[in-house]
């Protein structure tokens, strides 16, 4: 995790907070150093997490996971970490032997249908990953998506993506059980974390519906987008925190920072805008 | 996965396609050549000549004299590495070089293919078998050509998954002009087309299988055809580069002074950040082609 990162978002892993959901937003550059923020937080922080990784294999996240100080692998092995390999689920679907899972329908099992209405395996497999077992004693657990637009490109419709999400939140964030004597307990509140990508002028119209939709429920939006100016050495992008206060309190208005930021081998950098060390 | 927008003709794309399989002969790789409208035999019968060093810096001497000065001062890289453009006045020596020179105006001789092992696909002699692979609404050209790659993967041993057949070497995948009409798809001749998902879910497959095995991939798509915009979207974000080419050609470039030494532009869309937080981003963003007699060079 990226220590200015938690300071600009007043975020420590000491006490992560609960029932959230972070939208992450890119255009015209890779905001993917976000999520390998968010998972080597949550780890740290001591959640259970389960995180659908669509686009990169397992060995992408560990490799850069291990340069911020967090194993995936021992994540893993300990039952914190439950990761879904998209590119490798996929491969199993198409390619793999008949009937090799014990019932259980894949994940990723939409690709197969012709018009892809809803990513109910998807869910239960979430649902899944993230009901508590007996011997857990982990915190909150945490949803984390890399990235969300690519459903899109497999064939789902807007809609399913929409309620997909809708499901997971209401799953995750917000679990209510029928507690002893008759009255309904919260049990936990975990928190979401998702990616999706947006161009400027984009003629995805169903990729900006799910991005419009997804923003106006957030609860905390960072949107990194690449310069206007075009590419810079020092300043990789310009990174938008968005607290979306008008959700909790009628009268609020939503909160915006402004900051730019440069990408390290090992850290990302956070300064106000023009005042990077190039120019100081 | 590198992905190249092909030039209006096809023409340069077509070249720099022949470059990654002629660099992978010479370093030994295995090829895989997938095409819909050209037999693959006939594609590797037309790979560029490589260049031996003592013969490259005779030719190098030919080809700068004839050159204005330039400014060379910053090195010119390109994102897909297979040419460096030295500066003038040292010549490159083969520890410090990474890929290899060609002479576009020769043929690579049959003895150089001996060594390696090359597969094909020519979609019109693919028609007649049956795909294994289990169905996923997607055009059945593309479920073949997957099925193919998959099989050669797994026999060749590309994916280590069976240790005995377990290879050190890479397999070169090249796919020629992908959503053309060539392959059934309809993206290229409708604005609406009726399967948008086919192409995509290819990509994804076909990345899927890269990632899995000791592989790289080069693919050429006619974009300029392409009327839907989301799809371009999209195929750019299951792609790790993306590479444009424009050719001046029938174009108002053609005339413009500026572009005079030139043949076209080099947009390098994407690049990608692999196993790192950071990505190899080339000062030089503005870069244009040329094709001389004998050398294909970006500068």
């Amino acid at each position: 995790m990226f220590a200015e990162l938690n300071e600009l978002l007043d975020a420590s892993p000491q006490r992560p907070e609960t029932g959230k959901f972070t939208l992450l937003r890119d255009t015209r550059t890779d905001g993917s150093f976000l999520v390998h923020h968010f998972l080597s937080f949550y780890l740290r922080a001591g959640c259970k997490v389960c995180f659908v990784a669509l686009l990169q294999s397992f060995s992408h996240y560990n490799i850069i996971a291990q340069k911020l100080g967090v194993s995936l692998t021992a994540a893993k092995e300990r039952g914190q970490l439950v990761f879904l390999e998209g590119l490798k689920s996929c491969l199993d679907l198409l390619f793999g032997e008949e009937e090799e899972q014990s019932g259980q329908p894949s994940p990723l099992q939409f690709i197969r249908e012709v018009s892809a209405s809803n990513l109910k395996a998807l869910f239960d497999f979430v649902r899944t990953s993230l009901t508590p077992t007996g011997s857990d004693s982990w915190k909150s657990p945490v949803l984390l998506v890399d990235d969300l637009s690519v459903l899109l490109s497999l064939g789902a419709t807007p809609v399913a993506v929409l309620d997909f999400i809708h499901y997971c939140r209401v799953a995750v964030c917000s679990q209510l059980k029928l507690g002893a004597h008759c009255c309904l307990v919260l049990l936990f509140q975990g928190n979401i974390v998702v990616l999706v990508h947006s161009n400027e002028d984009s003629e995805d119209e169903e990729n900006e519906l799910v991005v419009n939709s997804l923003c106006h429920h957030s609860d905390l939006i960072l949107w990194v987008e690449g310069l206007a100016t075009g590419f810079c050495k020092d300043v990789h992008g310009q990174i938008k925190i968005i607290r979306r206060l008008s959700l909790e309190l009628a009268a609020e208005q939503d909160r915006v920072q402004i900051y730019q930021y440069k990408i390290q081998d090992k850290n990302v950098t956070f300064f106000a805008r023009g005042l990077s060390a190039a120019v100081l | 996965l590198v992905f190249t927008e092909e030039d209006k003709y096809g023409l340069y794309s077509n070249l720099l396609f022949k470059y990654f399989l002629a660099e992978g002969v010479v370093c030994g790789h295995d090829l895989f050549v997938a095409s819909a409208k050209e037999h693959p035999d006939n594609i590797l019968k037309e790979l560029p000549a490589p260049l031996l060093d003592d013969i490259y810096r005779s030719e190098l001497g030919e080809e700068t004299a004839a050159v204005k000065t330039e400014d060379f001062q910053d090195s010119m890289k390109i994102a897909w590495r297979y040419q460096n453009l030295p500066k003038m006045e040292a010549s490159p020596t083969t520890s410090t070089k990474f890929g290899h020179y060609y002479d576009v105006s020769k043929t690579m001789s049959p003895e150089l293919f001996q060594s390696i092992k090359w597969h094909s696909f020519y979609l019109p002699e693919e028609l007649s078998l049956q795909p294994k692979m289990k169905t996923c609404n997607m055009n059945s050209a593309y479920t073949r050509l997957l099925q193919s790659i998959q099989r050669i993967i797994y026999q060749e041993g590309f994916d280590g998954s069976d240790p005995q057949k377990k290879k050190k070497n890479i397999l070169r995948i090249g796919i020629q002009s992908l959503g053309s009409v060539l392959w059934g798809d309809d993206i290229c001749s409708s604005d609406t087309p009726e399967d948008i998902h086919s192409l995509t879910k290819f990509l994804y497959v076909l990345r899927g299988l890269l990632r899995k095995s000791l592989s790289a991939c080069i693919i050429t798509v006619p974009t300029h055809l392409i009327q839907n915009k989301a799809i371009m979207e999209r195929v750019t974000n299951l792609s790790d580069t993306v590479v444009g080419l424009e050719s001046f050609i029938g174009s108002e470039r053609e005339t413009n002074p500026l572009y005079k030494d030139y043949h076209g532009l080099v947009h390098v869309h994407q690049i990608p950040r692999l196993n790192s937080l950071i990505c190899d981003v080339s000062d030089t963003k503005d870069l244009a082609f040329r094709l001389k007699r004998k050398l294909f060079t970006i500068e």
